[in-house]
């Protein structure tokens, strides 16, 4: 985290689907440094002709223990169909990490934490739900979680089990498409439901706010306008809608 | 074009920089507005990588990757602010 970062190889030790469309990578790299929640890594493929394309992709697990990332197939997409769909334990590939420094959550923080996510933006955040547990970490933590429909929710099992294991965590899921039953109608994240399953302003908690820019920009509006300090609002985009 | 953020420029910035980035807090030079690295409007694809004032969405910085050398360009910002590492 010091010192300047270069690529090097990973080999891709394990892979596992966490939906359909989702799948995790376990990556193997020698003298990997650790990594704190939040953080990312940079993956680059290089073509046999030497074209190569660079993407980013939040690490998953908490630190100390292994590196993983969940990685959401676009079907239109040039790097996640390689990466959900062709990859195999054993493949290497490039990558350069861990990066960042802001859109982290450090276990030293005593403040109670409001985690929000659209789709993949829960890969971050799943990072810091995993920290926490893994510490035992007394800070009251929140997960708002928006997915088109119950298949889409990834680490759904483990983050049931934590709910019941973790002390102090909560978390609420918003379907846009298509709820289970006894979840109300389908709907797009809003202020009611960041009122309801956030926390108030002034307990003064640390946002997180992860998922497609357009994601982003209502629910980090809606905190503003709610009365949480923009200070305490952190914010990751990772393109698209 | 797509909209990221300053968060998705900390690769190639730690690869110029002995410090994480992101962190970093920069000054408008257009609107005197000061905030995170992170928090920069960027707009992809790669090579090139605009960073933006999030308040006057004047440009801040401008990097620009080839296989052998990183160029960037800060025209935007008056200052910034690096937190060391302690
Ligand atoms: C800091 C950071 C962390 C990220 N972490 C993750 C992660 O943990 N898991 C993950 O799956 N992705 C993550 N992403 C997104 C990832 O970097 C790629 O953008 C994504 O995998 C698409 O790449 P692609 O080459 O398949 O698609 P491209 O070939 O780049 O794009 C194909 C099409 O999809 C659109 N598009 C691009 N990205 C998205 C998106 N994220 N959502 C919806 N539409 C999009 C494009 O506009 C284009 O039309 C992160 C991005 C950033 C900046
Ligand atoms: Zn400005």
């Amino acid at each position: 985290m010091k010192n300047r970062i270069s690529w090097r190889v990973a080999t891709v030790s394990s892979a596992r689907w966490e939906t359909a469309s989702a799948r995790t990578l376990v990556l193997d790299v020698p003298d990997w440094p650790g990594h704190l929640p939040g953080q990312h890594i940079d993956v680059r493929l290089t073509a046999e002709d030497g074209y190569s394309a660079q993407r980013s992709y939040s690490i998953a697990s908490a630190w100390p223990g292994s590196l993983e990332i969940t990685v959401q197939r676009l079907a239109d997409g040039e790097v996640s169909p390689y990466l959900t769909d062709e990859v195999q334990p054993g493949d290497q590939i490039e990558l350069r990490g861990p990066v960042g420094g802001w859109f982290v959550w450090r276990s030293s923080s005593p403040a109670p934490v409001l985690l929000i996510a659209g789709g993949s933006g829960v890969v971050p955040l799943m990072s810091m739900i995993r920290a926490r547990g893994d510490a035992r970490g007394r800070q009251p933590f929140r997960l708002i979680y928006s997915v088109r429909t119950p298949e889409d929710a990834a680490y759904a099992d483990e983050l049931r089990r934590r709910v019941r294991d973790d002390p102090g965590l909560d978390v609420h899921f918003v379907y846009t498409r298509k709820a289970p039953e006894g979840a109300g109608t389908p709907k797009r994240i809003d202020v009611a439901a960041i009122n309801s399953h956030g926390w108030p302003p002034d307990f003064q908690p640390d946002c997180y706010v992860c998922g497609p820019t357009g994601f982003v920009e209502t629910a980090a509006d809606i905190l503003v306008a709610l009365g949480h300090d923009p200070k305490r609002i952190r914010t990751e985009r990772f393109g698209g809608a | 074009m797509m909209e990221i953020d300053g968060n998705a420029l900390g690769g190639d910035l730690s690869e110029i920089f002995a410090a994480d980035m992101t962190g970093a807090v920069f000054t408008c030079a257009g609107c005197r507005h000061t905030g995170a690295v992170a928090t920069l409007r960027v707009w992809e694809p790669a090579p090139g990588l605009v960073g933006r004032c999030p308040s006057c969405t004047d440009v801040i910085l401008r990097l620009v990757r080839t296989p052998s050398r990183v160029f960037l360009s800060l025209t935007g910002a008056t200052r910034l602010e690096i937190p060391l590492e302690s």
